[in-house]
């Protein structure tokens, strides 16, 4: 089996004037895993985009065994043995794994006549000798995420892939998945793939890399080994000192003034998507949930706030029913509540900073004045927020959707904390921010627990459930597996992530 | 503790256990309780000749003649067995199978003929004709639908297949005439219709233009350009510009004697014989071959194709080129086959229905052309009734195939899906 040694010589890109990669260099060494580490939005998967033809470097050569390369689109990229797998799979859904993995280079006969049978063969023999499990004729969009995975690695090993390049693979696997993947990753080593593994999780970067570049703001910071600290790395990756924990003081639950009993939502397909849960949180604690995405987590939030349909069951508020009411009458209870998707549901960002602020003020005193507006008031409120969260904006008058991710996040949290609150909701309150930003986001929540309200964190990442929570909810296809006191061993809440109640035994029916 | 605040429609059904829908059996019951009382109860006393055969045909069968009022109320114990097994089905949590439907439309629409020629001052039909007409008024139909699926298959919306039926007519017919022959002017129609499409293609794939906005313009565009070209060039020397030479027909000796499917799918123009072999071919092409692959992962996941190597917008051109010129053949066939000239607007929305053909065909070209005849079958229904002076007031008549759509694209073949990707452009990174 052949291999390649790849390098990266001066790489920039620049989108108008702004620069996503300045002057890369980046060798990987045959037969190796070499991890580029870095924030979101650090570039990172930019530079692969450029590596895999997808973009065209706006300066800077691609060499591959010695060879000057230019590739004209993944197609080229192909041909000279590199194999991507995006963070967003590429597969069709409605196609069989046949098929999406012939898609590009299909064997067909006279006329064009597609036949399979060849792709099926590979696959199965790949499949075999990794220990994949994958059934060429299953549909794609019946497939389990980390199968779905597998497929897309088959893709790049079918086309010969020397060089892999994994972009954040493990953001949608349970612990569980991601240490199979892991397991995949030095299976294919030693076979002389070399793999590039792009990620911001300090903790899987250290356990399978043999080198890890750190990337900040499109321009490369320096090496690190492998046995370098997570403390470390987190500095590198940010650019100043950052500390990692919080060192929260112990929650001083009061009376638990939320309840949630029974709660249901029904799919369109009839299916329930969130199925029967029951839980409650105190005032001055938090409740994490924690489960693999798409387990009902957005369903959840959103039918205590009121914008799902079929919903059944009873959520109170300090004895006060909130099934049933309108979403405005929901916020007027006291409810603040951070979406997931914040600059899809959270902001309207062609908006200027200041009118975000107050998109839910926006027709009460002192905002509003008769039927009008007071202009005045709202840009007076939006100064004192700013300063108040340190939200980094050119003026109040710049629309919210140029901002970065973190002060985009930070407009929606100054907002939603801005009115006095019985119950906050914050789902991904720290997706795609920068570290700098989650300390500070971390703290503001904290904060708000301390304030005595009851606080309800929905999670995918397990450090930060780790990092803010006082129990663990865990969510597994829309049940709730168990809740768990903080400080519950990793394993034990990854087994929950896959449907294993803690108590032992699965909770399959 | 207080439960279900919130309105949860169907709530008292079963909210765990998987149910099939109750719409098909629901739906089913109802229009046999329908068909019992009208066309059974209320049916008309008068016997509905059905003939089979023309007089001049080889074989000719006798016609079918069914007693009004005793034969709607045999259908329709029909119609009501086969409703009461499609609910048997749903009570034991089964959905009903896909014939049923298909099966209960046939019934349903024949006790349909037998009531209304039953009670019509001629009560004869020519069911040979009814269903040989059906066919001619479906091809334009068909052409269209299968450009609709051609254009949706790879991702992008074809609003403007009636612009391209308008505009393959008009071309036709000045072609055909200028030249004196009807092949070269079926060669321009799909020049004509392609040329529509490419503006389609250009606008939506290339300036990301609003595809129904562009599809909706182009109809107005053309609807307007021909029929400027109509009064300033056609109309004045008609001799000269619009007396396009018909397309032959050319029956196949033999096969198109045999009774009722002999003039259907042996007796075509160049056209019609086009027509099946457009279906077949599209068909193929989409589901087994290379090239279908690829066009359905365009139309599915852009992005997916395109880090395979596959080049998206210049598969979504030329695909949307390809529909534009089927639906240009589809337009020759007013001018050069069913019309002998061409008329402003000759195509009269024909395009908006094959639009409803492809939906209702839930994008397959096999599908597309089933919804196509049955469309055509509600058009040529409309125009015999009025012939042979049902009860049935014309206006009535003529909403019929309209009403089919409606039916056809809203309730009764359920939840289908497009292409994921279809109106959506794609924009790399």
């Amino acid at each position: 089996m052949g291999v390649v040694k790849l390098e990266l010589k001066g790489i920039s890109k620049a989108f108008g004037s702004f620069y996503a990669n300045q002057d890369i260099d980046l060798v990987v060494e045959p037969g190796q895993i070499h991890c580029l580490l870095g924030e979101n939005g650090a570039g990172k998967s930019t530079l692969m985009n450029v590596l895999y033809g997808l973009y065209e470097p706006t300066a800077g050569q691609i060499v591959v065994d010695g060879q000057p390369r230019s590739f004209r689109g993944p197609g080229d990229a192909m041909a000279a043995g590199i194999g991507m797998v995006h963070q967003h799979f590429m597969l069709v859904p409605v196609f069989t794994v046949a098929e999406n993995v012939a898609l590009g280079a299909e064997p067909a006969g006279p006329g064009g006549i597609l036949n399979l049978e060849k792709t099926r063969r590979k696959i199965r023999e790949i499949s075999e000798r990794y220990g994949f499990d994958v059934d060429p004729d299953a549909l794609v969009e019946d497939l389990p995420v980390g199968v779905q995975q597998r497929v897309e690695i088959i893709k790049a090993l079918v086309r010969n892939a020397k060089v892999l390049i994994l972009d954040e693979p493990t953001a949608v696997l349970t612990p569980q998945e991601t240490d199979e993947l892991l397991d995949i990753m030095r299976q294919l080593k030693a076979s002389g793939t070399s793999i590039v593994f792009i990620s911001h999780k300090l903790r899987e970067v250290k356990a399978v890399s043999d080198v890890i570049t750190v990337i900040r703001r499109g321009k490369v910071v320096g090496d690190a080994p492998p046995t370098a600290s997570p403390t470390e790395l987190a500095s590198m990756m940010v650019g100043r000192p950052v500390s990692l924990s919080l060192n929260k003081a112990a929650a001083q639950p009061g009376e638990r003034t939320f309840v949630v009993r029974d709660l249901t939502v029904r799919a369109a397909n009839g299916t329930n998507v969130v199925d029967g849960i029951s839980f409650d949180i105190a005032r001055g604690e938090i409740l994490a949930v924690a489960g693999v995405q798409g387990n009902g987590q957005t369903e959840l939030t959103e039918a205590i706030l009121g914008v799902q349909d079929h919903v059944s069951g009873s959520v109170t508020l300090e004895g006060k029913e909130l099934l049933g009411l309108p979403v405005k009458e929901v916020l007027r209870s006291g409810v603040g509540f951070v979406p997931e998707d914040r600059s899809h549901d959270g902001l309207v960002g062609p908006f200027s900073v200041a009118e975000n602020l107050v998109l839910d003020l926006y027709d009460r005193a002192p905002f509003a004045k008769g039927v009008g507006m007071s202009p005045a008031k709202v840009a007076e409120n939006a100064a004192a927020k700013i300063k108040e969260f340190d939200i980094r904006t050119p003026s109040v008058g710049s629309a919210a959707g140029t901002l970065s991710g973190g002060n985009q996040q930070k407009v929606v949290m100054a907002r939603e904390l801005s009115r006095p609150l019985r119950l906050f909701i914050a789902s991904q309150p720290t997706r795609g921010v920068d570290v700098g930003s989650v300390e500070f986001l971390h703290r503001r929540i904290v904060a708000e627990r301390d304030a005595g309200t009851p606080v309800m964190i929905v999670s995918t990442e397990l450090d930060e459930v780790a990092e803010l929570a006082d129990r663990i909810a865990v969510l597994y296809k829309g049940k709730l597996v168990g809740i768990v006191p903080a400080g519950t061993p990793r394993d034990t809440l990854g087994l929950m992530m896959a449907g294993v109640s803690p108590e032992g035994g699965s909770d399959d029916n | 503790m207080t439960t279900a605040t919130k309105p949860a429609p169907g709530a008292a059904g079963p909210t765990t256990a998987l149910r099939p829908s109750l719409k098909v059996p629901v739906s089913l019951g109802v229009l046999s309780l329908v068909a019992l009382v009208f066309f059974g109860f209320l049916g008309p006393g008068k016997t509905a000749e059905m003939k089979i055969s023309e007089q001049g045909d080889a074989i000719v069968l006798p016609a079918l003649q069914i007693p009004g009022q005793a034969g709607g109320i045999v259908l329709a114990i029909l119609l009501l067995a086969m409703a009461a097994y499609s609910i048997y089905l749903w009570n034991r949590g089964e959905r009903s199978p896909k014939w049923l439907p298909i099966a209960f439309a046939v019934v349903f629409v024949f006790a349909l003929l037998v009531w209304i020629v039953a009670g019509a001052r001629e009560p004869s039909i020519s069911l040979a004709g009814l269903i040989a007409g059906s066919v001619t008024l479906a091809v334009p139909l068909v052409f269209g639908s299968l450009s609709g699926v051609l254009c949706e298959r790879v991702g992008v919306v074809n609003i403007a297949i009636e612009g391209q039926l308008l505009g393959g007519a008009f071309t036709a017919a000045l072609v055909a005439t200028v030249t004196h022959n009807a092949y070269i002017g079926l060669l321009a129609a799909a020049a004509a219709g392609a040329l529509v499409s490419m503006v389609l293609a250009v606008f939506s794939i290339k300036y990301l233009v609003n595809q129904i906005i562009v599809g909706v313009v182009l109809n107005v565009l053309v609807s307007g350009l021909t029929g400027f070209l109509f009064g300033t060039v056609m109309a004045p020397d008609k001799e000269l510009f619009n007396t396009p030479p018909r397309l032959d027909i050319l029956p196949i000796p033999l096969l198109s004697d045999i009774p009722l499917i002999g003039p259907i799918l042996f007796e075509q123009s160049v056209a019609g014989y086009l027509m099946y072999v457009a279906v077949a071919v599209v068909w193929v092409g989409l589901f087994k071959t290379r090239w279908g692959l690829r066009v359905r992962a365009v139309g599915e996941h852009p992005q997916a194709a395109d880090t395979l190597g596959i080049n998206v917008n210049a598969t979504r051109f030329w695909n949307v080129t390809l529909g534009g010129a089927i639906a240009g053949i589809g337009g020759a066939i007013f001018t050069l086959v069913t019309i002998d000239s061409f008329t402003k607007e000759i195509s009269g929305g024909r395009g908006f229905i094959a639009l409803a053909a492809l939906i209702f065909g839930r994008w397959n070209p096999i599908g597309a052309f089933l919804a196509s005849l049955l469309f055509g079958f509600a058009y040529n229904l409309q125009s015999i009734l009025g012939i042979i002076g049902t009860p049935v007031p014309s206006q009535f008549m003529a909403m019929l195939p309209y009403l089919v759509t409606i039916f056809a694209v809203a309730g009764l073949v359920g939840r289908s899906r497009p292409p994921a990707a279809s109106g959506i452009p794609y924009v790399k990174g």
